[in-house]
Parts: C-alpha cells; structure tokens; sequence
C-alpha cells in the first residue's frame, strides 16, 4: 500500500495563542512494501506526522491517501493501520496473548481463526512461550515485540513504528532492529520507522526521510542520501562523527579554507561553507598539500585512527574555532604533535552557500 | 537504627490511634459487652447504670423481633441495589464529562452540590418532589400518561416507598463518587485509549475492556466504602420520612434506626441493650460484606 501526503500540515496552538507548525507542508509519497525510516532531532514533527498518518491527530490543512483512498477524515479505527507507540501502550491488565487478541476480536474475527493467528504472530516475534504472561513481567525488548505482535497480527495496510527502540539497551536495540527488519520483509508490509538516530534510521530502511522543524529535507536510499546530500543540515545529522565544516572562500575557481588552497571548482567567486567527511582525508605523505595542521589528539580503535584538531580560528574571521576529525588509516603512525598535510576526497566533499544550500 | 525508626513511626501514629481508641475502639468494645448485660438501666444509680448480670438473651430477643427483620430487609435490599446502580450511573457520568473537556468543570460542580448540601435538608427538597398531589416526580410521569404514585405518604407500598429511598440515595452518593472517577479517569495513560482507537475497538469496548479494568482498584474502594455507608443509611430516612421512618410507622425502618429507636426508648428495661446487640450484629454484617468483597476482587483484580 502506497502512502501519499499531499500539503500535509499540523499547526497546534499552545495557550497562549502561538503557533506551532510540528508538520509544514508535506508532500511525500511512500511507496508500497517499503521500510521508510522519518529521522530528524527531537520536536522536529516525526511523531506528529505518524499520527496523523494514523488518525489520532487532525490535519490542519492537506491530504493522506492510503493507496486510492483518501482517508484525510477517516477515523483511526477505520484506517486499517498498526501502530506502535514510543512506550508500545501493551494493556497492563491483559495478558501477551488478550493483547494480542484485542484488535482480532474488535475486529469480530472468528474465534478459532483469532486464536490461531495470536499464537502464528507471538511465534513469528519470539513470544510463543510467554503468552500468558502480562506485559510487567516482560523485558523491554518482549514488551516491544508484544507490541509489535499486536499491530501486525491484523494485518494492517500499513505499520507506524515511533521510536520502538529507544527504551532498550544497546545490544537488545541492534537485535530488535534486525528483527524488526525480517517481520517487515516477511509480511511486505509498507513501514515507516521513527527514529532521531541517525544510525539506527540507515541500517534499517530501505529509504529515509529526514526531516527539521516539520519540513521535509531529503528523502532516498540511505547511502544516496549520506553521499549527496542537499543541504548542511542533512549533511551534518548523518554520519558519526560528523561532517567536518570549514568557512572558505572560492576564488578565482579555487577554494580556500584559512588561506590554504584546498581543490579547484567551478563556482563564481564568493564565500562557502565547506563540508568533509571525516573519512574524506587523505594523508599526503609527500607533504605537498598546502593544507596542513598540527594534530592535537590521537584515537586509534582497531583499524581506524582519529585524528582530533584543533584549530584556533584567526583573527580575519575566515576561519570559527572549531575542533575537526579527520580518519586515516592506523599504519600512518601519527602522533600527537606531527604536522600533517591533507589532500580531500572530491566525492566526500560538498560546498554549501552561507543559508547551507549545496552548490552544485 | 530500627528501634529508633519504629518509636518515630509509632510517635507519628500516636494522636491518630489515641482518638481511635477513644472513639472506635472503646465504643465497639463497651458496645459487645453491653450486648450482653442483662436487665441493663444505665440511667439508675446516678448514672453508674445497674445490671444483674450477663445473658444471650438480647440476640435472641432481637433475633424475633419482627421489627429487626424489617430492618434487616430494607437496608439490605437499599445497599445491595443503590450500591452497584449509583457507581455504574457515576461511572458513566465521569467518562462522559471527559469527552465534553470545555463543559467539565461547570457540571463537576453542579454533580458537587449535593455532596456539599445537608443530607437532611436535601432529603425534605426530595420530600417535596416526591410528595403525590404536587411533587415533581408525578407531574413528570403525568407527562407520560401514568396515574400519580403515593411515594412516601400513608398508602405509599413498601416498594414505591424503597424506590423513592432509592432514588434519593443514589443521587445523594453520586457526587463523591463522580468526583473520584473523575480522579482515576485522569491518572489513566491517554495512550491506552489512541492504542484500543488503532486496535478498532468502539466507544462500548473501550470502557468495558479498558476504562473499567483500569479503574478496578478504584471501582473495589468505592464499592467498599459505599457499602458500608449503605448499610448505615439513616439520614435519608430521616431526610425522606421524617421521624416516622416511613410512609407508615417504621416501615423504612434501618438497622441503624433500629439502634438508634432502642437506645433511646426508655419504656422498658433492657432497651439499651437490645441496640447495642443490633449495632453489633450490624458491625459483624458490614465485616462480612467488606471481606467478600476484597477477596472476590482479589480474585478478578490482578493488576
Ligand atoms: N499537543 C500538542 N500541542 C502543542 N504542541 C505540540 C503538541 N504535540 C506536539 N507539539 C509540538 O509539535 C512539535 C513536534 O512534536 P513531535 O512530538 O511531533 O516531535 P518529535 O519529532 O516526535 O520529537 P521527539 O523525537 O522528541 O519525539 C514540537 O515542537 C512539539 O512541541
Ligand atoms: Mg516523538
């Protein structure tokens, strides 16, 4: 089931009368069988835009179609949609398998049909022996997947997950994601997957959507969207550690950082915003880069090494104080101290205007 | 460390237990050994009061009196009906003042005002409007093309008289009983609710699967307290009848009247006793009640 958001707009208006815009004007098409990952930093609107999609909110303005059907002012009941909550909502009362039942038999599946298909849906998320446990007597993880059994088991168009990872633990988190991951390809349901981690939002998705102060900024497969991204923001909200950015100018079709040549291009003159990924550097071991530093810090985990820079910023104003990172590899044997000269990878570098526009 | 901890718990408990021993415990005890004074004056000897020994006889005195059983009767049947029909009647009043957010407070307070009027005062309005030439209650079913009633006058029956009893006691508990719903509904995760919208259920199932489970601690204690509140009833019979107790003499009468009609009754010897043996036989039934309720509820609320 395709979903489109057409206009797509929530204004909320807190007491005193101001105005918030959680979701501004989507127009998004998700298309059918896909995992989609809405990724971007707290209060950015991912959670309000997932209600909507489910009903619990109202539009302010736009549409929602689910496939053909408008379903705009349909009511959530009627949506046909699974949804599982931030804190999955299990029902304390009820047991793992009356949880997993509640929407069969709201539903008024037939009853040996419902049993059965409580007890194949507990099976395929793992919980077939716990299913007359109640939700406080399950770990985070098994309270997820209940939640999980609850929205899929019947058979929703379409799955709405809101940060379903972010109670749990690191290795219960990478383990649910990839459970996660094989319950989607199995049912081929379409998914949108909320997150505000950037990193949990690339392993998962077949694309992502990434999104700040309600408007949507890039959406693609997640490796199209770290290589080419269309503005700072998403540049620097992808990736660990994060994109590297230098003041700079373009002069002449050369740029400069701090008066250091960096490459050519072929931009008219003006001033830039450089952005380098961290694994962008290249140590030039001939020395014959003008662009050069003395390394403040070394990191060396496994193969990689961390070179940590600090560079003061002059007083001109071209150059902030900032602190950058750069990757090389381990058998360099840099040191704290060395200086070190640089050569930048074309494809890991991308030149934003001053409101952080990529210049293409 | 936890000596010292407990004569601190202790010392914070003492006013608490001291007025309760003087006014509960005492009572109680010197009530039960009332209850088994023979020819009991308390008035004579200056006020010492006079027995002449201990007997059974009161219980069984009251166990035959035919007034007693009436009593019996009618606070049995007012609590066992007027219990569960005003908390499910509150029920759904608070969980239809939360749909209606901007309307709330206006009707919170309107549904608070009896709780906040007399008793007594409000049983003579209802008095009133139950009265059969021009009370309120007939002129409404006169709409309805049905003869006027004798609620609570003198050819009042015994069920227009309990349904009349009954009325006025479910309206009376109803505020206190709103009020707390109204509490629990609010402590209650919004997102129980936009979970059952996703998992389809309607309106119904949503407060019979999900309000009512999660309100059931809440729904044991009222139904506790109203209990044994019911089962002490004697404002409203006072408020609705008058000292008559009833459309005839006594036939409202409550176990609590019953009491209080023999302890003040100074016609014959031994009165004093008779009520302190009703007024126990009451406390052992209100125990009773109060245990089967918290052990069944023990069974059906696990959570
Ligand atoms: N009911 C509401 N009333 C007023 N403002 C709201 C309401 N719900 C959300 N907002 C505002 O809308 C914006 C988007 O909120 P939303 O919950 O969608 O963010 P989010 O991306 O899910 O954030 P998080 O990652 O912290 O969950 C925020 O600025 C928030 O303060
Ligand atoms: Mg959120």
């Amino acid at each position: 089931m395709e979903i489109k958001m057409l206009d797509l707009t929530k204004i909320f208006v807190s007491k005193d009368k101001r105005e918030v815009h959680a979701v501004d004007h989507v127009d998004l098409t998700i298309p059918s069988g896909k995992l989609i990952g809405l990724l971007g930093p707290s209060g950015c609107g991912k959670s309000t835009t997932l209600y909507l999609l489910a009903g619990l909110l109202r539009q302010t303005q736009g549409q929602i179609y689910f496939g053909e059907d408008e379903v705009s002012d349909m009511p959530p009941e009627k949506r046909g949609i699974g949804l599982v909550f931030q804190n999955y909502a299990l029902y304390p009362h009820m047991t793992v398998r009356e949880n997993i039942l509640f929407p069969l038999e709201n539903l008024k599946v037939e009853k040996e049909e419902a049993k059965k298909r409580t007890i194949e849906m507990a099976q395929l998320v793992g919980l077939g022996e716990m299913l007359d446990r109640k939700p406080k007597e399950l770990s985070g993880g098994q309270q997820q997947r209940v939640a999980i059994a609850r929205a899929l088991v019947k058979k929703p168009r379409v799955l709405l997950l809101d940060e379903p990872l972010s109670n749990l633990d690191a290795r219960l988190r990478l383990q649910t994601r990839e459970e996660i991951k094989r319950i989607q390809r199995e049912t081929k349901i379409t998914t949108v997957f909320v997150t505000h981690d950037q990193e949990e939002a690339m392993s998962i998705s077949d694309e992502i959507v990434v999104m700040k102060d309600g408007v949507i900024q890039q959406m693609g497969e997640p490796q199209h969207v770290y290589d080419h991204p269309q503005n700072l923001f998403v540049a620097q909200f992808l990736g660990t550690p994060q994109i590297n950015v230098f003041n700079g100018v373009v002069k002449n079709k050369k740029i400069y950082v701090n008066d250091m040549f960096i490459s050519k291009t072929t931009l008219e003159d003006q001033t830039v915003k450089v952005g380098v990924r961290p694994e962008g550097f290249i140590v030039d071991l001939e020395k014959k880069s003008e662009f050069k530093f003395e390394i403040d810090l070394v990191e060396t985990i496994g193969r990689d090494t961390t070179l940590i820079i600090e560079v003061p910023g002059n007083e001109g104003g071209l150059l902030d104080k900032i602190t950058f990172k750069a990757i090389v590899d381990a058998s360099l044997k840099i040191k704290a101290g060395d200086w070190v000269h640089f050569n930048i990878k074309p494809e890991k570098m991308y030149l934003f205007d001053l409101e952080g526009k990529l210049l293409k | 460390m936890e000596t010292k901890n407990n004569l601190k718990a202790w010392l914070y408990l003492a006013p608490m237990l001291i007025l309760m021993i003087v006014f509960t415990f005492y009572p109680l005890f010197n009530a039960f050994i009332i209850s088994f004074y023979k020819d009991y004056l308390p008035l004579a000897n200056d006020g010492a009061g006079s027995i002449t020994g201990y007997t059974f006889a009161n219980y069984s005195v009251i166990l035959k009196n035919q007034l007693f059983w009436q009593s019996i009767k009618n606070t049995f049947v007012l609590a066992l009906v007027s219990v569960p029909v005003s908390i499910l009647i509150s029920l759904f009043i608070a969980v239809a003042l939360k749909s209606i957010p901007k309307l709330k407070g206006f009707f919170q307070t309107i549904f608070f005002l009896p709780y906040v009027t007399n008793g007594i005062a409000v049983g003579m309005a209802f008095a009133v409007m139950f009265h059969r030439d021009y009370g309120l209650f007939n002129l409404v079913l006169s709409w309805f093309k049905i003869s006027p009633i004798d609620w609570i006058g003198g050819t009042a029956s015994w069920w227009a008289q309990m349904g009349a009893l009954m009325i006025f006691t479910i309206w009376e508990s109803l505020a206190f009983k709103i009020l707390v719903f109204t509490s629990g509904l609010q402590n209650i995760d919004k997102q129980y609710y936009d979970a059952a919208k996703i998992d389809h259920a309607t309106k119904w199932t949503i407060f019979k699967r999900i309000t009512v489970p999660l309100l059931s601690p809440l729904i044991l204690y009222i139904s506790i307290t109203s209990m044994i509140g019911a089962l002490k009833a004697y404002n409203s019979v006072i408020g609705l009848f008058g000292e008559k107790l009833g459309g005839q003499p006594y036939s409202m009468i409550t176990i609590v009247a019953f009491v209080y009609k023999y302890r003040s009754d100074f016609s014959f010897q031994g009165f004093y006793s008779y009520a302190a043996s009703a007024a126990i036989i009451l406390f052992i039934i209100t125990l009773i009640f109060s245990l089967i309720q918290t052990t069944v509820s023990k069974k059906r609320i696990h959570y």
